[in-house]
């Protein structure tokens, strides 16, 4: 028998589950998440390990979905002094790179920017020829004072060659062992999202190193030798080692992601929509032939817009702890909420705060705690209350819909007693068992991606010829990630004609995913 | 009779011969995201330039159209090109020191100040970057009171101020200028430059004298664009809502609440055109809005009865955050507010309607002010 470890590290808890080779949870366990983040993990491991007496050895592979990223950006800690190339001189100037940073963030990263003639046109001819001179000079200035490096150049997702070259050259310059980031790797267009979103992945390359390695080291600690081990990435796909080292930023929300995922595999449904409700908020996402759907818009991290791919989450201001205020014939629901006190401040637990739990229970739609105490509540004012709750969900789950299709919804988390079973526009309500490790679940069953985001003009190539290039880049990329060469399938096919634009531009999204090597 | 925009505005003296802030810049960003009326392009780019040039050149001196000297030279500045590539290759803000360097060398005369052509969108924020770089004062006011997608739709062109010579400048320092017969010509021709430029370029168009500003320009645009960001800004930081007051302070209509129930889109001929559905909410429960837009908004019917067209302005704006809606992130389940602006006047003379109005844009329909259509509206209606 071969088995799976998945674990999860949540903003309150950290979660592991142990699958055998048919997909059964034989083990799961919670811990709770620690300020130092692997502390959480190796007491999660441990914890889960000491539940069955299986083989260790026989433990193949080991996913981590963790939060170090994110934390590294917001807390602005272990970041490293990053160097900032931009090239495209003369066009460019007229916007400094990092210019509505937060003062913090960008003095944890970055003094020192240039910008170097060079860069592409929308057609990918050259704006002007790349200038290795003044490069040359700028990695000269460079030696000593930087830690990191990220290169952009205007228009690489169309050529890259300007970001590889300059790469290659940095690497004469600086040495082979200085952490490079190139931005058409990271994002697609949109310049400044862009170099932003390459500038943090440089920077995490050290919290990156220490988070995998602390990880390798975790497991062989707790005889886990045999692992192949992956870090999870936001979505829904797992990263090597190696890969997680070189793009640390792909690990971003890599959590919701996981619960959306488990959430789905534990209800056999491949689309949907997947509505998490936890103490204090709940996150709607949705799920598309079994992967996360992404976000087309700019996502905010840590104060720096950026464009690289997100889940797209929408979070509501509801959960099991959400404060209810009742004044005179005006209800209100939250957004204050008693979070985790729920056990001694809701009412039902013998606290004196209305909770949205207590509204529930007085419905008799949950007998948690006591249904007497909460007895004493009008009727008519609870169902009016649990009626703006609904209308609350109701209009989240609607903005995340894309047509008025009716689509299977699952709900997950603590809170989700909080919720009826009529949802319009919801074909069917699927409440899964083992709600509470969904997350963790989610990394132990992930498979390996590849994908690419490109502008190719369609006066130089045919259509087909245009994706039969972007499907082959993707199955390289899900090589690269680790993927099992037999099992790869191109799951997400995306063509949009650009506007505005001659040349018969278009963009072409390809997503490759394939199985773990065995 | 009509109320007008232009009424109110005036009074506003306090708001005149002032410097323009950091603040005063996101308040104008998001003026002009609603003045852009879902098109005009999305003023992120812009509003960075311009932070980026006062940071570096310091605050930027904004004077009404009575403050110019009648001889002065005032000259427009503006960014064309796709948006797509607007927000890749971003411009190297020189560029207007050789446009205006090729102006003054034509016309004989220095550059006394710059001017918006339209108050919405990317470029109703290039000129407070450019007057901050070159120093030179910024003119409140502009030629639209809106945005729009072609060159002659300004109220400059209404008063045959020609728009050559034109100037059109990449950020490699190639410059073109344009002599040409009409201004129709002028915007054909400078498309075609535009992409062999790149795609995106800076343009300087209808240069103007202080007196033909003081005649032409919608006066006070700049000031009115920065009190509906503030409004806007003030209401979503407590958390309150702002439609009341917006509607005040622009004499507009709430036309509409409700919850997007389909988006259709086609490209044409370079636009993005659509149909947006809105199904009704609240007092317009049961009652269900489509909304015409090719870049920008042009048409709303509610239950098929026409009430507003283009030019009037058509703004839709979020109905949790009242931050205005482009036509790109149009999508179901979105709830919505939609508006309606008396434009200005100028627009509603024969030659402006002629220049803008709704057959222009392909409806076979007169057009009709707002106040008319939504005003009858709100008498028979609630």
């Amino acid at each position: 028998m071969e088995y799976n470890i998945g674990i999860d590290v949540g903003g309150t808890n950290t979660d592991a589950v142990i699958i055998d080779d048919a997909r059964n949870i034989i083990a799961s366990v919670k811990r709770p998440t620690t300020t130092k983040v692997s502390d959480g993990i190796s007491q999660a491991l441990k914890a889960v390990l000491e539940q069955v007496s299986i083989n260790r050895k026989e433990i193949t592979y080991a996913m981590l979905g963790t939060t170090h990223s994110t934390n590294a950006i917001v807390t602005r800690k272990h970041l490293l002094k990053t160097g900032v190339i931009r090239i495209g001189k003369p066009a460019g100037m007229a916007i400094e790179p990092m210019i509505d940073w937060p003062q913090s963030l960008r003095s944890a990263v970055s003094e020192q920017t240039w910008h170097i003639r060079g860069g592409h046109e929308f057609n990918g001819k050259e704006i002007f020829p790349l200038d290795e001179q003044a490069l040359t000079a700028a990695f000269e200035q460079m030696k000593g004072s930087i830690e990191a490096l990220a290169i952009t150049s205007i228009f690489s997702p169309v050529a890259a060659d300007h970001e590889l070259r300059a790469a290659a050259l940095a690497r004469k310059i600086l040495g082979e062992e200085l952490p490079i980031t190139v931005s058409h790797e990271i994002a697609s267009i949109g310049l400044l999202e862009r170099e932003n979103a390459a500038i943090l992945n440089a920077a995490l390359n050290s919290v990156a190193r220490s988070t995998a390695l602390g990880f390798q080291q975790a497991l062989i600690d707790e005889g886990v030798t045999e692992a192949n081990i992956y870090l999870c990435q936001n979505d829904g796909t797992l990263m090597s080692i190696d890969y997680s080292i070189d793009y640390p930023i792909l690990t971003i929300a890599c959590g919701p992601t996981n619960s959306i995922r488990g959430a789905s595999f534990l209800s056999g449904h491949e689309d949907a929509i997947v509505l998490d409700v936890g103490g204090t908020t709940s996150d709607v996402g949705v799920i598309k032939q079994g992967f996360p759907r992404e976000s087309s818009l700019a996502v905010e991290i840590g104060g720096a817009r950026t464009n690289f791919r997100m889940p797209d989450l929408n979070s509501l201001g509801l959960g099991g702890g959400t404060v209810i205020t009742i004044e005179g014939d005006e209800i209100t629901i939250g957004p204050e909420s008693v979070g985790y006190r729920i056990t001694e401040e809701a009412l039902i637990f013998g606290g004196t705060t209305l909770t949205a739990t207590d509204i529930a229970v007085r419905l008799g739609m949950s007998s948690i705690g006591d249904p007497a105490k909460v007895a004493h509540i009008d009727r008519r004012l609870a169902e009016r209350a649990h009626l703006q709750i609904m209308k609350l969900v109701q209009d989240g789950i609607d903005s995340m819909k894309l047509s008025k299709d009716p689509v299977p919804l699952i709900l997950v988390g603590g809170g989700s007693l909080l919720i009826s079973d009529t949802i319009d526009g919801t074909q069917c309500i699927i409440r899964p068992e083992h709600l509470g490790v969904a997350n963790a679940l989610g990394a132990a069953i992930a498979q390996v991606s590849g994908q690419i985001e490109r502008v190719y003009s369609l006066d130089v190539m045919s259509r087909e010829e245009a994706l039969g290039d972007a499907k082959a880049i993707a199955v390289q990329e899900a090589l690269k990630a680790g993927a099992q060469q037999e099992t790869i399938r191109i799951v997400d096919v995306e063509d949009i004609p650009l506007a505005y634009l001659p040349g018969n531009a278009t963009r072409i999204r390809v997503k490759a995913v394939g199985d773990l090597k065995r | 009779m009509y109320r007008n925009r232009q009424d109110y505005i005036i009074i506003r003296q306090e708001d005149y011969m002032r410097l323009l802030d950091e603040q005063a810049i996101e308040h104008i960003a998001l003026g002009a995201s609603l003045l852009g009326t879902g098109g005009g392009g999305d003023p992120h780019i812009g509003r960075l330039m311009a932070l980026n040039a006062i940071r570096k050149h310091g605050p930027v001196k904004l004077i009404t159209p009575d403050e110019l000297p009648d001889d002065a030279l005032v000259v427009p500045s503006a960014m064309m090109g796709a948006p797509i590539v607007i927000i890749e290759k971003i411009p190297n803000g020189n560029e207007f020191i050789t446009a205006f360097k090729g102006l003054e060398d034509i016309l004989g005369k220095q550059v006394y100040a710059t001017i918006p052509i339209e108050a919405g969108g990317v470029n109703s924020m290039i000129p407070i970057a450019v007057a901050a770089q070159l120093g030179i004062p910024l003119v409140d006011a502009d030629g639209m009171g809106r945005a729009f997608p072609e060159l002659q739709m300004v109220t400059y062109h209404l008063d045959d101020i020609p728009a050559s010579p034109m100037v059109i400048v990449d950020e490699k320092g190639n410059s073109v200028i344009l002599k040409t017969i009409t201004n129709n010509w002028a915007e054909e021709i400078a498309r075609v430059c535009t992409v062999t430029m790149g795609a995106s370029v800076m343009i300087s168009i209808y240069s103007m004298l202080g007196r033909q500003v003081k005649e032409s320009g919608i006066s006070g645009i700049m000031s009115f664009s920065e009190q509906i960001g503030r409004i806007i800004a003030e209401a979503r930081k407590e958390r309150t809502n702002p439609v009341n007051d917006l509607l005040s302070l622009t004499h507009g209509y709430e036309l509409f609440k409700g919850k997007i129930t389909d988006v259709s889109r086609n490209i044409e001929g370079g636009f993005n055109r659509g149909l947006c559905q809105i199904s009704g909410l609240e007092h317009h429960s049961g009652s269900s809005m489509q909304v015409s837009f090719q870049n920008e908004n042009l048409m709303a019917e509610k239950d098929g009865k026409v009430l507003a067209t283009v030019p009037d302005l058509i703004c839709i704006l979020d109905a949790d955050t009242s931050v205005p809606v482009t036509t790109e992130t149009l999508k179901f389940g979105r709830r919505v507010v939609v508006i309606g602006i008396p434009c200005d006047r100028r627009w509603r003379t024969e030659r402006g309607i002629e220049t803008v109005g709704p057959r222009y844009f392909g409806y076979d329909l007169e057009y009709t002010p707002v106040e008319q259509l939504a005003g009858e509206e709100e008498h028979h209606g609630v």
